[in-house]
Parts: structure tokens; C-alpha cells; sequence
């Protein structure tokens, strides 16, 4: 070893920053193979599927899936650290009740949206704090709280639902940008995204996040705050959660304990199409948005040709297993030629 | 080192100490308390002859699935499908009927069990050799299965009227008061539960669960017990299905929706730690009588049953933590015996 | 050395093997004769692993004989290797938490009756025995969850003679244990000779190879060297064997200026775990905390640094008081902790050399808020060329480096964070004699730069050879703070078993 003391380093061992060429990098991620699937399918769409191309339909998909695009963003950083939150649907759920509640109470529905987030951050509060300080597994929790909250919802409102909504906010929810058929509401989309992308893959917060997710005890040895990170996850699934109530409210007009059943099982289906791995540790946002826009597109693309939900369903469950298994493939191949360097490399 | 004296072989009242504290003696408690109860607010509820045989008959499906769930869980993976293979299982026995009215009995339900089977194994396969992680293997089975059933049924939808009446009347069936088919999951219990218990093969789901990449030291067959496991899941799914059109008789595509976390709720209740290693298929089917007893329980005792699904929740949520606290608290007892050496 | 010239319990000749470039055995030899205990040495990388997981059977040879009493053998699996009496006791036993000890002896070979029902009775009373035998008290029926590691590798030897195992492979074995656990094992060991089974034992501790052992078989590079019986050799003769090189100042100590308390443990309490804890480490100072394994020193270290919390006491560090269990703001006050467990909790392992080495230093890194990997990779270049890290590039896993490579990547990690104060645990643990005195070295100069040094060690000679002060914990106090003129064996052999009353 050089002297520490010694000023320069040595100058004639130099490193490569990377084993492998950018464009090998970029070219051959799981990401990169998500989205080409998507350009595939969107251009295969577009010629095979009469009036897919269009304004009308894309605004309708876009419609469709910003539910799913914005719980996907926090459920992916929930998934990368290794926890898993089931009870986005059931949030969603009991979040829109709130709306339709406040609503039907004559309040203002800024009123009403301050209450859902409220809602959203505290349940997600009580997911991370069962997690993080009682220290449960995040998969027993949620499975937990997706009942808890459901029944809340359902049983806050009954069977009625809440269909009578203030006809600015409607209107606003509904509004698109010009003739692009872009709902408005995909700004506020973007806007969340560059935030997500932002905190998750260029702060410290976000290499601790993806840290927590390979090795917890190396995390917090390094100085992360891991309870407190994946508290905090919770909660921003929590408020993600709320958004997506909130817009199925004024969206669908209609505010019912049952909204968005299901709903966890496609988002968690969608990030994992993405890229991140159910085992924590890796994933990037541009994957799992591509990731929701695939089964958005597939799923428009297949509607609009009378095939129906049920072959939709085939399909994605079918994709999300192939996914899944080449990226098995693909890290157990990676793992056999990496190997020979690891073997002498254990100690002893 | 640990001071624990070497004991000869536990007496009787060791052992009895040993099951009055045992999960599964807690459970069938909270079981009893929830019949108790609720009879004390309406008698029919226990004594009327509908009322008992709806207590023992309508869980036992889902017990039925909650067992081979419970395997699953126990060998440290999880089974999201069950609830689709129980629908499609209840659909195809709806369609035999229909189209071969003299099929004996026993025959549909072998047919349901093997299909069911056959399903599972598709899980256990990808699971097993495609080393990847079961709940998005299973997720992506629930889909795919959810939506065969669909496309099957179409907007048909098979009614009780189309089965044979031999089969229906095995749905409601009593033998000395008790149905039928609880007396059928009480057998499948009793299996199975021995079989975890008394073999190597069931203790090395136990193992699996417990330390996998020990399994792999010890040279377990790791591959074949996870391929099994799924199988068994899917085989109770499938038997569940045949269970579900001999009650109810009417089948449509939504059969078996929502199976999957009434199965997992009931084996975390009943004591099967989510993370696999502990727990028995005893506790998960008493879990599953007092999830459904609760269901039916809380119209009764004057609370709006769509209330339910929270009171389940909270229930869930009870159970881990109180396994957490114990688990807890026997670590720090079991290293405070060793520091005190 | 020959047993009566009697066939050999184990061969294995000009045995190689090579993972697709990389040759990690080449021609190894290894003769284990009965009744014998047979030490096998060599640096990180000589191979002594690969040769264990041929013999347990989960690698397969590429060359090579191998023959048991005289007959050659191959084995597929691990099984295959357990059915031929080979049985390997791991550094880090692997027993099912969840399941009782019995069940853990005999997992995969219970005793059937009819229907395969286990017969538990006869399982109970069989591992009942065993412990009798080991001369242990634990109860069959109790979970392996919370048992010492000790125990643990008492239960392995368990399964190894429920097994009637005739080669009984030890890894490292003493590596967590205590004194008293450690001459517990050697007992054991010396019984299961007499009994007329093979042992093979590696270490790196050239005085329990040489307390307990008759032959010592040395390896280097993958490859064989010599083996000599243990009376006929000496640990310089061994050393230079397994370096291939004479290495005389194994510990260079440089003389450092001593200056100011840079850290300041006061009255450092944690019920259960150490009570009372109060030293300082002054600049430019080396403080040795020694004592036996479960003496609670790492438990300190932790609790200094924040990772776990304390409840009575204060650190402070160069005037400013830590808030406890906070590593964050220890870091930021210049304290660094390099930890016990390399590859758990000093590395990410699944993560690339340049992410670990910026893993102590991202705040600095950033610009309004935000990092890029371009940013980590220019300081991760400076600090892998520091410390001469060997690695293809810099995003390679940090689990595919050596265990040396490894370390110098923890190193680099916490040196780029410019600490005042460095606390270090076991630093040479796992690693090849020619790293250690390079971690040394280094040390030595931090010292010499300012730096204010804790180091926790369970290897005397490196206490005795590093340190300015010795302070010696036993069973959570701290019994000894003692110069380094007066640091010796005896003393420090005595405060780390004793009670602070008894030492006073």
C-alpha cells in the first residue's frame, strides 16, 4: 500500500469506472428491455388497432392508469428496500369514502383533499410504524391493513356511495391539455415524477434507500437512518395512496367503499414488469412507469378490439411471469461467469 | 453454555402444560368465546339445526384451502393463486356435470383434486426451478387463472339446477349432526397434520422454512419439497372447488375471489409464522373457523357486517403482534439462561 | 507423519480445480490418517477452502485422486460425502432456529418405523446421550434458536458422531469461541481422536495448531507445500512456508506524538451487556480493548458509535457530546467505526466497490441536494488507487473481491471520511499475513497523522504489538487500562478473566 501520507496516489493503477461499456450498460438493463416491449406493443397498436392512435384513446388510457402510475412511484422505493405495501388498494378505498364524505357534508373539496392526504399519511404511518418499531414483517402488516382499512371504508359509508361532486373539481380532474387528449392531471404526474426520480436516484436519501435494501445492518453501520427511511416510505405510499382517492372520486364521480379492489395486485405487478426486484435492492423509475404504461397500453389495445378483460388478465399474468423468470435467467447467467472470481475469493 | 438440565423424556404434565399454552389451545378459546357470545345474543345461532350445521360446514372450505396454504407458508413461500384455482376447479366441475350427468361422484372429485394439483404444480415448477420468488410467481398465476376462468365462463353462468342432485345433497349432508364435508376437511386435516408432524418429509418443510440455505448444506431435497408443497396447495384448492358447487351449487367466474387472503389470514391467526419455519395446519384451520365464525358472528351480535372485513384486519394485525411479543420474549429468555451459565 | 504406516482414512492427490480463468486448487495433496488431528494453514486465497467443499462433496474435482481407505471415491452431493463418514464443522454453524436440537442432529435421516412415522422417542434419547457424551448440558428438546455458537458447534460435532462420521473437517472452529469454550472444543477433539476418527482442523491461530494438532500440512497459492509433524516444526518455519517469504516485523510500530483526548466514554452503561464503560483515546494514540470473546468489547464499540443504543453514560468527541444511537451524527463529528463482520455489516456486499467506498462520505458529495454516480466514481478512484484495492473496475461487486480486498475497501470507505477518531474491530480477522502487516502499517501512520485509534482484538500479539494502552473488558467491565510497559500475557491474560475487584 502507498503511504497514506504521501500526497498523490499512486499514478499508475488506474480503474475503469465501469466493467462494461455505457451503451452495453444502458442497452442490456432490464429497463431498457421493459421499455423496448412497450415501444413494440405501442407501435404494433398502432398499426393493427383501428383508432388506437388517437387523441380520444389516449387520453382514456391515461385516465385509466394514473391511479396506478401514482402509487406506483411510491410503492417502487417501498419494494426496493425490501418491504411491500398491500394496502394501497384498500387505501385508495377508504381515502376516496373520506372525499365523497366531506362532499356530502357540504365541505370544500380542498377541504376534503387536505383530509385524504391526512388520512393517507397516517395509515401509511401505522403500516411503517408496525414495520419499523414493532418490527413485523411488511407483507403480514399489510395484509392486515388492507383488511383494516377496506372495512373501514365500507364500513364508514355503507352501501350507499357518494356520486355528487363540487363540477369545478369534475371538470378539472377531466380537463385536457388542447387537443392532445393529455389529461391534465399527467402534469401533476410529471411533476411527482421528476420529484420521485430526483429523491430516489440522486440523493443520499435514495442511495440509502437502495442500500437498506441489499444489507440492513450495512446500512445503518454506514450511518443510514433505516427506520426512519422506511417509515418514511410508508407514509409516502400512504399519501400516494390518498391521491389516487382522491382522483377516483372526482374522476368516476363516484366515491364507494369498494374503489379500487385489487388495485395492489396491479401496481405490485406493474413495478415488478418494471425492473425492481421483490428481493430488494435494484430498480430504477424509468422501468416501473414503463412498466404501468405496458399494461395500460395492453390493456387499451386489447379493449378497443373486443377482446376482453379476462384475455387481458391471461396476458399480464403471463408477462409478469416471464418477466420474472428472465430476470432469473439473466442474473443466474450473469452469476456463472462472475463466479470463477468468487471462488477463491471467500476466506481461508 | 447452558444450564438447562438434561431432563429425561417430558412427563404427561409437562406435555399438558405444553398444549395449554400452545397457539392452537388459544385460538379454539377465542373460538368457543366468539359462540359463546354471540348464542347468548341469539340461540339459533349454535342451537337451531341450520345454524350449527352452517358453523361447521361454511368454513370448512376455506379451511380446506388454509391448510395446504399453511404448507406453503410453513416451507417459506406463498400461494396468491388459490383463490383462482378453487374458481376454476368449481367451474369445471360445474361444466362436467353438464355435459356428463351420469359421472359418478367420487370420479369429479378426484378430477377436481388432480386438476387442482396439476395447477399447483405449475406454481411449485416456477418456483422451484425458476428460483424465483413465489409471491410474484403466484400473483402472476392468480391472473392468469382468474382469467381462464373468465374466458371459460363467459357470461354463462352454471346453475344448482344443472347438478345432479347426489352431489348437491353431499354439500349439505349431515352424518350424527356433523356435514359431510366438514367431516372430509377433518380427515384431510388429520392427514396432512400427521403427516408434518411424523415424517421426514413434513419436518423438512419445517427445515426449509426455517434456514433454507441450511436445507441446501444438510443436502435436503429443497427443490422437491417446494414443487410438493405447491402441489398440495393446489390439490386443497382444487378439493375446496369441489367443496364450493357441492354447497352452493351456482357457479360463476368470481368463485374463490378473495380465497387467497382469507387462507393466509387464517394460518397467520392460527399461529404459522409469515416467514415460515413454524406454525401448524391445525392452528390454520382453526384460524379459519374463527375468521368465518367472526363473519357470521357479528351480524348477529348487532354490528353492520361490512364492518367485517375491518374486524378481520384488526384480528390479523393482533395476531402478528402478539406472535412477535412471544417470539420476543422467548429469545430473551432462552439468552438469559444461556448468560446465566 | 505415519500412524503405524496404516492406510490412510482420506487421500487426496494432485487434486485441482479451476472456476472457468480462475484456478483456485492446484496439485493439492492431503493425507488424514486415524486417529490424528491434522492442521491445514495458509493465507486467504491458498485454496483450503475449495479443498474442504471437494472433500464435503459440493464441488467436484477437475483432477486428481481421491480415495477413502485405500478405495477411490467421488461424491455428486453432500450427501454422498455425509454417507461416506465425512462431516465438516463450518465456521458458522447453520442449524434451523425453529427446530429443536434433536431435530436439528438428525434432520434428513430421522429413524422411521412403519408408514415412515419418525420415532422421536429413540431420536430424544440418542441426542440425550450425545450430550452426555460431549459432556454438555442442553436440553434435546429445547429450539437451536439462541443457542451460543459454541453450542452450536457442539451440536455440529453431535450430528458428526450421530453421523459415526470418520473425518470430522473443522473450519475455523475457535474463531467466535471463548477461552473456556475453546478448551471445551479441544477436549472434544482429542476424544474423538482417541476414538480413532481423522480430524482436520484449520486455523489461523499458530498456537492452538500447535496446542492441539500433531500435523501441519501448509498450502500456498492453491497448492501444496509441506507437511511436517507438529514437534518436528516451528510457527516462523510455518509462517515462512505459507508467505514464501521471511516476515519479520509482523507489527511495525511507529512512535506517533501523543496529543489532546479526542474521545471521551464516560459511566457507559447498557444493562445486560457492559456497565461503566469510561476511557479516552488521546491523538495520535493506538488504545487496545482486549478480552475474551462475549467480554462485550464490539458491544461498546457499537454503542459508541450509535449503532446501538446505550442508556447511561456520554461520548464525547473532541469536546462535542454525541447524541447516542445516531451513527449520522457520530460520523459527522469525525468518528468512524470499521466493524466486526466484513461482509454483513462493514460492506454492502451485493453492491459495487465505488458505492461502498462513497458509502461514509455522500453528504460532502452532493450539490444542492444531489449526487451522481460520476461524482462517487472520481472519489471512489482516488481512494481505491489509496489503498491499492485489487479490482477489474470500479463497479464490481464488492462480493467478488478477496477477503484482504475487501477490508481495504472498508478502509477506503471510512479513510475518505477523514475521521479524528478511528475504532476498529478485529482488523485482521480472515485475512493473509501479508495484508495484515499492511493493515498495520497503516494503521501505525494514521496514528502518526493524528488520529486517535481503538482497536478491538482477540489476537495477543497484535495487542501487545500495536497498542499504546491495553484496556481489558471481561463480562461487560472494564477491568485494566494498562501502558504499554506493563502490558503483558499475564496481565492481560488475568484482567480478561477476572472480575475488576479481583484485578484491582
Amino acid at each position: 500500500m502507498t503511504t497514506l501520507t504521501s500526497g498523490s496516489p499512486d499514478t499508475e493503477r488506474s480503474y475503469a469506472d465501469y466493467g462494461r461499456p455505457a451503451w452495453r450498460r444502458i442497452l442490456f438493463s432490464r429497463e431498457m428491455a421493459i421499455i423496448a416491449l412497450l415501444v413494440v406493443v405501442v407501435i404494433a397498436a398502432s398499426l393493427r388497432v383501428p383508432k388506437f392512435a388517437t387523441p380520444v384513446t389516449l387520453s382514456y388510457l391515461l385516465f385509466d392508469i394514473t391511479p396506478l402510475l401514482f402509487i406506483a412511484l411510491a410503492m417502487a422505493p417501498v419494494m426496493i428496500t425490501g418491504d411491500i405495501d398491500l394496502s394501497v388498494g384498500s387505501m385508495v378505498g377508504l381515502t376516496s369514502v373520506v372525499v365523497g364524505l366531506c362532499s356530502a357534508s357540504a365541505l370544500p373539496i380542498p377541504v376534503a383533499i387536505v383530509l385524504a392526504l391526512v388520512v393517507g399519511a397516517v395509515g401509511g404511518a401505522a403500516n411503517g410504524l408496525l414495520v419499523t418499531r414493532v418490527g413485523l414483517p411488511a407483507l403480514a402488516v399489510t395484509i392486515g391493513t388492507l383488511a383494516l382499512y377496506r372495512g373501514v371504508a365500507v364500513g364508514l359509508l355503507g352501501t350507499t356511495a357518494v356520486t355528487q361532486f363540487d363540477k369545478w373539481w369534475t371538470t378539472l380532474v377531466k380537463a385536457r391539455i388542447g387537443s392532445t387528449g393529455i389529461p391534465v392531471v399527467v402534469i401533476l404526474f410529471v411533476v411527482l415524477l421528476a420529484a420521485f426520480v430526483l429523491m430516489l436516484h440522486f440523493t443520499p436519501f435514495g442511495r440509502g434507500v437502495f442500500a437498506i435494501g441489499l444489507s440492513k445492518d450495512a446500512a445503518s453501520f454506514s450511518g443510514v437512518h433505516v427506520n426512519r427511511t422506511r417509515l418514511v416510505l410508508f407514509i409516502l405510499s400512504g399519501l400516494m395512496s390518498a391521491l389516487a382517492g382522491i382522483y377516483y372520486a372526482l374522476y368516476y364521480n363516484s366515491a364507494r367503499g369498494d374503489n379500487a379492489t385489487g388495485l395492489e395486485l396491479q401496481v405490485i405487478a406493474a413495478v415488478v414488469l418494471g425492473g425492481v426486484s421483490v428481493w430488494g435492492g435494484r430498480g430504477a423509475l424509468h422501468g416501473v412507469v414503463a412498466g404501468v404504461l405496458l399494461i395500460g397500453v395492453l390493456s387499451k389495445a386489447l379493449q378497443l378490439v373486443n377482446v376482453t378483460s379476462d384475455v387481458v388478465s391471461i396476458i399480464t399474468g403471463v408477462l409478469l411471469v416471464l418477466s420474472v423468470i428472465a430476470g432469473s435467467v439473466v442474473s443466474w447467467a450473469q452469476s456463472r461467469r462472475v463466479r470463477p472470481a468468487a471462488a477463491p475469493a471467500k476466506t481461508s | 453454555m447452558t444450564t438447562v438440565p438434561v431432563t429425561s423424556t417430558p412427563g404427561i404434565g409437562a406435555r399438558l402444560a405444553g398444549l395449554a399454552r400452545s397457539r392452537e389451545t388459544g385460538i379454539f378459546l377465542a373460538l368457543a368465546l366468539v359462540i359463546v357470545a354471540t348464542t347468548l345474543k341469539n340461540p339459533d345461532f349454535l342451537f337451531s339445526a341450520d345454524g350449527w350445521r352452517n358453523l361447521l360446514l361454511n368454513p370448512s372450505i376455506v379451511a380446506v384451502v388454509a391448510i395446504g396454504q399453511a404448507v406453503v407458508i410453513i416451507s417459506r413461500n406463498v400461494d396468491l393463486s388459490v383463490g383462482s384455482i378453487v374458481g376454476l376447479t368449481a367451474y369445471l366441475v360445474g361444466s362436467l356435470f353438464l355435459a356428463f350427468p351420469q359421472i359418478p361422484v367420487p370420479l369429479v372429485f378426484i378430477i377436481g383434486v388432480v386438476f387442482g394439483g396439476l395447477l399447483g404444480a405449475v406454481n411449485g415448477a416456477l418456483v422451484a426451478f425458476g428460483r424465483v420468488p413465489a409471491m410474484v410467481i403466484t400473483l402472476g398465476t392468480l391472473y392468469a387463472f382468474r382469467g381462464i376462468n373468465v374466458w371459460w365462463t363467459g357470461s354463462k353462468r352454471i346453475n344448482a339446477s344443472d347438478m345432479p342432485d347426489g352431489f348437491l345433497d353431499l354439500g349439505t349432508q349431515q352424518f350424527l349432526t356433523i356435514p359431510v364435508l366438514t367431516i372430509l376437511a377433518v380427515v384431510i386435516l388429520v392427514v396432512v397434520a400427521w403427516y408434518m408432524a411424523n415424517t421426514r418429509g413434513g419436518r423438512e418443510f419445517y427445515a426449509i422454512g426455517s434456514d433454507p440455505d441450511a436445507a441446501e448444506l444438510y443436502g435436503l431435497a429443497k427443490t422437491r419439497r417446494v414443487l410438493m408443497a405447491f402441489v398440495a396447495s393446489g390439490a386443497a384448492s382444487g378439493l375446496a372447488g369441489v367443496l364450493y358447487t357441492a354447497r352452493y351449487g351456482t357457479v360463476n367466474s368470481q368463485v374463490g375471489d378473495g380465497f387467497e387472503l382469507q387462507a393466509i389470514g387464517a394460518a397467520v391467526i392460527g399461529g404459522v409464522a409469515i416467514v415460515g419455519g413454524s406454525g401448524t395446519v391445525l392452528g390454520a384451520v382453526f384460524g379459519a373457523y374463527l375468521l368465518l365464525t367472526i363473519n357470521s358472528a357479528l351480524p348477529v351480535l348487532g354490528i353492520p357486517d361490512f364492518w367485517q372485513r375491518a374486524v378481520v384486519g384488526v384480528l390479523i394485525l393482533g395476531a402478528i403482534v402478539l406472535d412477535r411479543v412471544l417470539a420476543q420474549r422467548q429469545s430473551k429468555r432462552l439468552h438469559e439462561e444461556r448468560s446465566a451459565a | 507423519m505415519d500412524a503405524n504406516g496404516a492406510v490412510p482414512v482420506l487421500e487426496l492427490k494432485g487434486v485441482s480445480k479451476s472456476f472457468g480463468a480462475v484456478v483456485a486448487l492446484r496439485n493439492a495433496d492431503l493425507t488424514l490418517h486415524a486417529g490424528s488431528i491434522h492442521a491445514v494453514v495458509g493465507e486467504n486465497g491458498a485454496g483450503k477452502s475449495t479443498l474442504v467443499k471437494i472433500m464435503a462433496g459440493l464441488y467436484q474435482r477437475d483432477t486428481g485422486t481421491f480415495e477413502m481407505d485405500g478405495k477411490p471415491v467421488h461424491f455428486r452431493t453432500t450427501a454422498e460425502a455425509k454417507a461416506a463418514g465425512i462431516a465438516v464443522i463450518y465456521q458458522e454453524p447453520t442449524l434451523f432456529p425453529d427446530l429443536s436440537v434433536t431435530e436439528n442432529v438428525f434432520m434428513g435421516r430421522q429413524p422411521v418405523g412403519r408408514f415412515g412415522r419418525i420415532d422421536k422417542g429413540l431420536m430424544r434419547t440418542e441426542v440425550a446421550g450425545l450430550m452426555d457424551r460431549l459432556g454438555v448440558r442442553i436440553d434435546p428438546d429445547r429450539p437451536a434458536d439462541g443457542l451460543s455458537i459454541a453450542d452450536q458447534q457442539i451440536i455440529e460435532i453431535a450430528k458428526a458422531i450421530s453421523l459415526d462420521a470418520r473425518v470430522l473437517i473443522m473450519d475455523e472452529p475457535t474463531a467466535a469461541l471463548s477461552g473456556v469454550e475453546v478448551e471445551r472444543l479441544f477436549a472434544v477433539a482429542r476424544s474423538l481422536r482417541d476414538e480413532g476418527r481423522a480430524l482436520m482442523f484449520i486455523s489461523h491461530r499458530f498456537d492452538e495448531v500447535f496446542a492441539l494438532c500433531d500435523t501441519v500440512t501448509v498450502m500456498r497459492d492453491g497448492a501444496y507445500i509441506s507437511t511436517a509433524a507438529i514437534a518436528d516444526t516451528s510457527v516462523p518455519e510455518i509462517v515462512r512456508l505459507m508467505v514464501g517469504r521471511d516476515v519479520n516485523e509482523l507489527f511495525p510500530k511507529i512512535e506517533a506524538e501523543i496529543g489532546r483526548p479526542l474521545l471521551e466514554v464516560s459511566g457507559l452503561s447498557m444493562p445486560g451487556v457492559f456497565r461503566e464503560i469510561s476511557f479516552s483515546v488521546r491523538s495520535g494514540e493506538i488504545v487496545a480493548l482486549a478480552g475474551l470473546v462475549g467480554a462485550g468489547r464490539s458491544e461498546v464499540a457499537r454503542a459508541v458509535f450509535g449503532v446501538d443504543p446505550y442508556e447511561q453514560g456520554s461520548v464525547v468527541l473532541d469536546g462535542t457530546p454525541l447524541p447516542p444511537h445516531n451513527p449520522a451524527a457520530a460520523m459527522k463529528a469525525g468518528l468512524a467505526l470499521v466493524p466486526e463482520d466484513r461482509r454483513k455489516q462493514g460492506l454492502v456486499i451485493d453492491a459495487s466497490v465505488a458505492t461502498n467506498i462513497t458509502d461514509a462520505i455522500r453528504p460532502t458529495l452532493t450539490r444542492f441536494g444531489l449526487i451522481t454516480a460520476r461524482a462517487e466514481n472520481v472519489e471512489a478512484q482516488v481512494w481505491a488507487r489509496k489503498l491499492e484495492v485489487k479490482t477489474a473496475s470500479l463497479d464490481a461487486v464488492a462480493g467478488t473481491l478477496s477477503g484482504g480486498n475487501q477490508q481495504k475497501v472498508v478502509l477506503a470507505k471510512w479513510l475518505a471520511a477523514n475521521p479524528r477518531v478511528l475504532i476498529i474491530d478485529e482488523p485482521t480477522r480472515g485475512i493473509d499475513v501479508g495484508t495484515k502487516s499492511e493493515v498495520h502499517r497503516m494503521m501505525s501512520e494514521l496514528a502518526g497523522m493524528g488520529l486517535a485509534i481503538l482497536m478491538i482484538s482477540s489476537e495477543l500479539p497484535e495487542v501487545l504489538g500495536m497498542a499504546d494502552r491495553v484496556l481489558v473488558m471481561h463480562e461487560g467491565r472494564i477491568t485494566a487500562d494498562l501502558p504499554r510497559s506493563e502490558a503483558t500475557p499475564e496481565t492481560v491474560m488475568f484482567a480478561a478473566t477476572h472480575t475488576s475487584e479481583e484485578v484491582a
